[in-house]
């Protein structure tokens, strides 16, 4: 462990706003995150399109044509700097050359937009974590593992100025979890299984940035957790307070990556990105109203309460009357990101947070767990626990105690089937074992055909 | 039914121990498995997904349902058989090549096991040929493709070509789904069903079964 966090980093909720951050990052062309002001952090992906060696020229082109766009409609907006985010497909990831020669694609474009017009930029490079591609996932060796690391190594010599990656160690078990609303296996996955592959995934991945040319370790995402929950709240498959619960357990293991040597921005899925803020200082991305193109949230607004990137989450290049995709969220994002800077010239940053935090906060349980207050209440719970199991179940009971609180004061609203679910993950949670052993023997016996115990570190007789 | 039975009670409940119980003692009574399943746990089943499109229940419970009606339908299976009884109908199931994303298909089969299909699940990034060898293998009805992502559904249609090329199309009927996929690309790529979600492909299912036996 690089960093144990034993208490927040910023401790006042009047202190988390958006823009600023105790540990800035500087990367990039003269980028600096986290000092002041919030910069657009534009994600875009291809159309339906194969990727194959048959289409590769295409898939050239629509990147050359995405970079153009976004780094010319950035200059005219005379946006004070940006990111951009070159998420992989899983087929880059798997021929790591091809999401390299992607990775110098755009960054050439970001090196002559500095040179021309001195537009300040960084390139966020986030392979896909392949390792989930047999059941169980076999996660510390094998090709995928392989070309995984690889493809750290080329995106960074071809030009990444951050790495980041959505690791999915655990979620063999949180989807089951999830699915058939199992508060133990939930915890298990997010508190025990999770935090051991985050911890020596993002060992090698530190490793990797520390090699020249160098690379800021970005940070992870529970995307694959929460926003999973997220969506199927959406669709009415899951309570609202089960993803927001879950939400703030899956901080946890996000903040690994930052004790093992992350140093920020957070990925920008990752809506659990205020409670690391709080806890580490380092700087967040954040997705939410401008994120439209990509998914629903019922966190449109107070998601840009605390960020330092705003994000678009992902957008298709695809043609629209003012032109392609991409920069047409470039320019959303810009707008957004020049309201909350002049906002905070003015020294009015915490009135537009507000603003935005009383906007969603009660409107959604998924909102109430994410305001600034509420992100202090589930930090301080995390790090007052000294591991990931103890920590994980006590951001769990932080996040249920707002929602009950929110609600017997009437200003939260829940269905009858709502507040059945709440009562049922308070008391879950308060059922838990005290230490891990005894819930990894139990999931063991229930669902140990799901996961590889090896993958954990895990001695498969410790566990049998 | 004009008293719910306790079979159909454990079902709606998701109780997959007390379902396999009272099967099993309901068997040991000389009961007809036939009349069970029709009269208790497929009513049972029909609840749950009225339950579920009502939004009275979520997945957790829905799936609860499945489980327990799997769980009794294990005990059940051998007498059906044994009986000359057919499950409703054979589906091979899979997310296509180079997609990973598998909540949704887990979703559909669960669901159509729950509606007395026979599931052969293939997992997640599943390739045409084994689309195909499966089909062989398992006699499908059915064949239900998943696909999560703008840029794997093309998957769906190479795997249908697949299916085409390895003379089997006219074997199966062939049913989409996904957050990408529509009405439209389904008709576009030849398949034969496209549903929007989970309770919706159970229905499909049973009216690509018809389609099948008026074919």
């Amino acid at each position: 462990v690089r960093n144990e966090y034993r208490q927040l980093a910023i401790k006042e909720v009047a202190d988390l706003r958006y823009g600023v951050s105790p540990k800035p990052v500087r990367c990039g062309f003269d980028l600096e995150i986290g000092a002041g002001q919030v910069f657009p952090e534009v994600n875009f992906t291809l159309p339906a399109l194969e990727v194959c060696a048959a289409n590769w020229s295409q898939v050239l082109a629509h990147y050359e044509e995405i970079a153009r766009n976004v780094v010319a409609r950035a200059v005219a907006l005379h946006t004070p700097g940006i990111v951009l985010e070159f998420e992989l497909l899983p087929a880059m990831t798997e021929t790591p050359e091809w999401g390299a020669e992607i990775t110098a694609l755009l960054k050439r474009h970001l090196r002559e937009a500095h040179d021309k017009h001195g537009l300040r930029s960084a390139l966020r490079v986030t392979p896909t974590d392949i390792r989930d591609q047999v059941k169980p996932p076999v996660l510390r060796s094998g090709e995928p593992w392989l070309r995984l690391r690889r493809s750290f190594d080329l995106c960074i010599a071809a030009g990444a100025d951050i790495l980041s990656i959505e690791s999915v160690g655990g979620k063999e078990l949180h989807d089951q979890g999830l699915m058939y609303g199992n508060l133990r296996a939930i915890v298990c996955a997010l508190g025990v299984l999770a935090p051991r592959d985050m911890a020596w995934l993002w060992d090698r991945i530190v490793e990797a940035t520390a090699v020249e040319p160098r690379a800021v370790a970005g940070g992870d995402t529970a995307c694959g957790f929460a926003n999973t929950a997220m969506q199927l709240a959406h669709q009415k498959m899951l309570p609202e307070v089960l993803a927001a619960v879950v939400r703030a357990m899956s901080a946890v293991r996000s903040l690994v990556a930052f004790e093992r040597g992350a140093m920020g921005p957070s990925k920008d899925c990752a809506y659990e990105g205020p409670v690391i803020k709080a806890i580490t200082g380092c700087p967040i991305s954040m997705e939410g109203k401008s994120a439209t193109c990509a998914h629903f949230s019922p966190v449109g607004n107070i998601a840009a309460a605390m960020c330092d990137l705003w994000s678009n989450e992902s957008v298709q290049n695809v043609r629209l009357l003012a032109g392609n995709a991409p920069e047409a969220y470039t320019e959303l994002l810009a707008y957004d990101c020049r309201l909350m800077n002049v906002a905070a010239a003015h020294g009015q940053a915490l009135v537009l947070r507000d603003w935005m935090t009383e906007s969603d906060e009660m409107l959604s349980p998924q909102a109430a767990v994410l305001s600034p207050a509420a992100t202090i209440r589930i930090a301080t719970a995390i790090v007052s626990e000294s591991n990931p199991y103890r920590r994980t179940v006590a951001a769990g009971i932080a996040a249920t105690g707002i929602l009950r609180e929110a609600n017997v004061a009437g200003r939260l609203p829940l269905s009858a089937r709502e507040r059945q679910w709440l009562t049922r993950i308070e008391d879950e949670l308060s059922e838990m074992p005290a230490n891990e052993d005894t819930l990894l023997a139990a999931m063991q016996d229930e669902h140990g055909r799901l996961f590889d115990a090896k993958s954990y570190g895990l001695p498969e007789a410790a566990i049998a | 039914m004009s008293q719910p039975e306790p079979l159909f009670e454990a079902i709606l409940n998701g109780d997959a121990k007390a379902a396999a119980a009272l099967a099993k003692a309901a068997l040991d009574g000389g009961a007809d498995p036939l009349e069970m399943v029709t009269n208790q746990m497929i009513p049972a089943m029909d609840k749950v997904g009225r339950l579920f499109e009502c939004e009275e229940y979520f997945v957790p419970e829905l799936l609860l349902s499945g489980r327990a009606m799997k769980a009794a339908l294990e005990l059940l299976r051998p007498r059906l058989a044994a009986s000359g009884v057919q499950p409703e109908g054979r589906v091979v199931i899979g997310t296509v090549k180079g997609d990973l994303h598998d909540i949704g298909k887990n979703l559909v089969t669960s669901m159509l096991e729950g509606g007395g299909f026979e599931v052969h699940d293939l997992g997640a990034d599943v390739a045409p040929e084994r689309f195909v060898a499966a089909i062989r293998e398992h006699n499908a009805d059915i064949v239900a493709l998943s696909a999560l992502l703008t840029v794997t559904i093309p998957a769906m249609r190479t795997t249908i070509e697949a299916i085409g090329q390895a003379g089997v199309r006219d074997k199966v009927q062939i049913m989409v789904g996904g957050a990408p996929v529509t009405q439209s690309y389904a008709d576009d790529i030849g398949a034969d069903g496209y549903s929007e979600n989970a309770t919706a492909a159970v229905a499909l299912a049973r009216r690509l079964m018809n389609k099948n036996a008026v074919a």
